[in-house]
């Protein structure tokens, strides 16, 4: 199946899913100043953004800062000059969006924050759309209370990159749906950079310090690419991954959906890339009736196991450009 | 022949730092030393430390060549992630596993021919001229893999990442391999002597008949070579080519095992199987915080100030009290 058909057909799912047509905002100039391409996710953000204004007839100018602030607050300034309707922002750093975003005030265009928050005064911008990272770990660690039950479980942890806010969040919302469950514990938590590589390599460490693996019953990784890695150090260490060891990971990456479908994990909580569902929404709500939305739309934190048609997930998602 | 004093070569700090680190790791996980065999390979932390060590090990060992010309390759890093998206995306697109390598080992070569280019006839310094390819080298990876990790089930690049030739991990084969091959044609033949030539003074090399410019350019493209190999290994470790993070910041990490291995940064005298040394002891401290049970914070400050220890018991004033002290303990 080509690319533009798996594009074309995963369009039609959230179509589906997705309930009212906005018509209003078909015709429409909006801006969208994305971060750049850091990552998987955010190239699958960039996808679903662009689907999501096609389906709706948004007429989507697309700009790509490569990392840099500088560039985001050109193409914002450049949106401003254009006279576009609406702005979207995925902003790369939290600080020093004042004065370019009372430039857009100034100018009467609503500006929405997609998946990071900023410093600044919440006057400036319209609404910030974002997943609750705490929540993300909770429900993961929700997941393997209930699953374990009261069976004793010692749990290892692959974190993200030390003092990044997804590690931090991610982290503490995991430890507290543990909390009250003396039954299991974290026995050890190590830092594996949010890559793949780096999963492994710690993963192998933490296997041969707790006696082969023997003792491990689950790891909790802080994103599904750690995931994919300790999958393999486990393998690589004789044990069957998804049986022998639970993996409980977030973001809902494709790959990680074909390791469900292998067996070899047992559990994601999804970060969505559709940030610009609900921005749209919000915006058409604002622009057609001149509702206000709240100041902060969280998304949906959802849970995902092999038992949620890991193939058809896989196969939606593989067109999307993680 | 000249003759080889083992037991002054063994006192070197290089193989005391590594025998403590060792040491250290023992001490807190006391199974540190067990090896067994698991499906037909071998299996241990200490062969984690080769494995994991490989990659920067293959990369020291170019690096080393380039610094003992005075020059230094920032850009290995970046290479490594266009090898490992070229191999990647060619057999995912259909291609054989010898076509997919061949390309990544050639994109590779012209990489270092790219830099040694720079470097010999734009006389663009090297830490400049290498640059140029660390900043632009990522993102051209990322071209190649449109930004995703591409991920392959090829068994021979799996093979060449995960495999095992006599319970011997591959890395560990190949590292093995380049290092004692390299070792032998530097210095059995002429070549080591005519590289620490142009390293100590170019212009004195050129006038003593030296192609200089020419040996320049092999040494470039030879690191070019070994940041091949290693991101063929790193790729097909994970079975995937990760163009965001594959080979990030190991170019600093081979820097590093040249100097801890004790080549100068200024070129002239170096030696191939002390910067793999050096490499052994970054990956054995690494392996080591993994085990230790330590929290992730403390990693770095662990690591830095294991380094300054090294790097000041290599210092010559530290060498040279040290052997003031030894010659006056014997006297006694």
């Amino acid at each position: 199946m080509s690319i533009i058909k798996k594009l074309a057909l995963a369009a039609g799912v959230s179509a589906l899913l997705s309930s009212a047509a906005y018509a209003d905002l078909s015709g429409k100039v909006i801006g969208f100043s994305q971060i750049g391409s850091e990552s998987g996710w955010r190239a699958a953000e960039t996808s679903v953004t662009k689907s999501e204004a096609e389906k709706l007839g948004i007429d989507l100018k697309f700009a790509d800062a490569q990392q840099k602030q500088e560039n985001q607050i050109k193409a914002i300034r450049g949106f401003i000059a254009q006279g576009v309707a609406a702005i979207l922002v995925a902003p790369v750093v939290s600080t020093g969006w004042e004065e370019v975003l009372t430039e857009a005030k100034e100018a009467n265009i609503p500006v929405i924050l997609l998946d990071r928050g900023i410093d600044a005064p919440q006057d400036l911008y319209l609404t910030s759309v974002a997943s609750d990272q705490v929540k993300e770990g909770h429900v993961a660690g929700d997941w393997l209370v209930k699953t374990v039950a009261d069976k004793d479980c010692k749990i290892v942890e692959l974190q993200g990159t030390v003092g990044s806010s997804p590690a931090i969040n991610r982290k503490k919302g995991f430890e507290d749906a543990l909390a009250g469950h003396a039954n299991l514990s974290i026995i050890r938590s190590q830092t594996g950079d949010f890559t793949r590589a780096k999963g492994k390599e710690v993963m192998e460490g933490f296997l041969k310090a707790e006696d082969g693996g023997k003792g491990i019953c689950a790891v909790y990784a802080h994103n599904d690419d750690m995931a994919v890695g300790a999958i393999q150090a486990i393998k690589d260490a004789g044990l069957k991954p998804g049986t022998d060891i639970l993996v409980v990971s977030i973001d809902g990456v494709p790959d990680i959906f074909q390791a469900f479908v292998a067996g070899e994990a047992n559990a994601t909580v999804e970060l969505t890339p559709n940030m610009a569902g609900p921005a749209f929404a919000a915006l058409d709500a604002y622009l057609t009736a001149g509702t206000v939305p709240e100041k902060f739309i969280i998304t949906e934190s959802k849970l995902y196991t092999p038992a949620d048609d890991a193939q058809g997930e896989y196969d939606r998602r593989k067109g999307l450009g993680y | 022949m000249r003759r080889i004093d083992w037991r002054g070569a063994l006192l070197r700090p290089q193989f005391m730092a590594l025998a403590a680190v060792l040491g250290i790791n023992w001490l807190l996980f006391p199974g540190f030393f067990d090896i067994t065999l698991q499906d037909g390979r071998l299996f241990g932390s200490v062969i984690d430390v080769l494995n994991r060590g490989a990659p920067v090990a293959i990369l020291a060992i170019g690096m080393t060549a380039v610094i003992a010309t005075k020059g230094v390759d920032l850009s290995v890093g970046a290479v490594m992630a266009i090898a490992g998206a070229v191999a990647a995306v060619l057999v995912t697109g259909g291609s054989s596993a010898i076509v997919a390598v061949g390309a990544a080992l050639l994109v590779g070569l012209l990489c270092g021919l790219w830099n040694g280019i720079l470097v010999t006839y734009l006389e663009i310094q090297p830490i400049i001229a290498t640059l140029v390819l660390m900043v632009a080298g990522r993102g051209l990876a990322q071209l190649v893999t449109e930004g995703s990790i591409v991920t392959f089930s090829d068994p021979v690049l799996i093979f060449i990442g995960t495999g095992s030739l006599f319970g011997m991990p591959m890395p560990i084969v190949i590292a093995a391999v380049l290092a004692i091959g390299a070792t032998l044609i530097v210095r059995k033949t002429a070549l080591g002597l005519l590289i620490e030539a142009v390293g100590v003074n170019r212009s004195a090399a050129r006038f003593s008949g030296i192609s200089s410019g020419l040996l320049l350019v092999v040494v470039y493209t030879f690191a070019g070579f070994c940041a091949a190999t290693s991101g063929l290994i790193v790729a097909g470790d994970i079975r995937g080519a990760d163009a965001n993070n594959a080979g990030l910041w190991l170019e600093l990490d081979a820097i590093l095992a040249v100097v801890i291995g004790g080549t100068s940064l200024l070129g002239g005298r170096f030696s191939i199987p002390m910067s793999v040394v050096g490499a052994l002891i970054i990956q054995a401290m690494n392996t080591g915080i993994l085990i230790s049970g330590f929290s992730p914070e403390f990693n770095l400050v662990v690591k830095s100030g294991v380094i300054i220890l090294i790097l000041v018991l290599q210092a010559p004033m530290t060498s040279q009290w040290l052997r003031k002290r030894m010659s006056e303990g014997k006297a006694q």
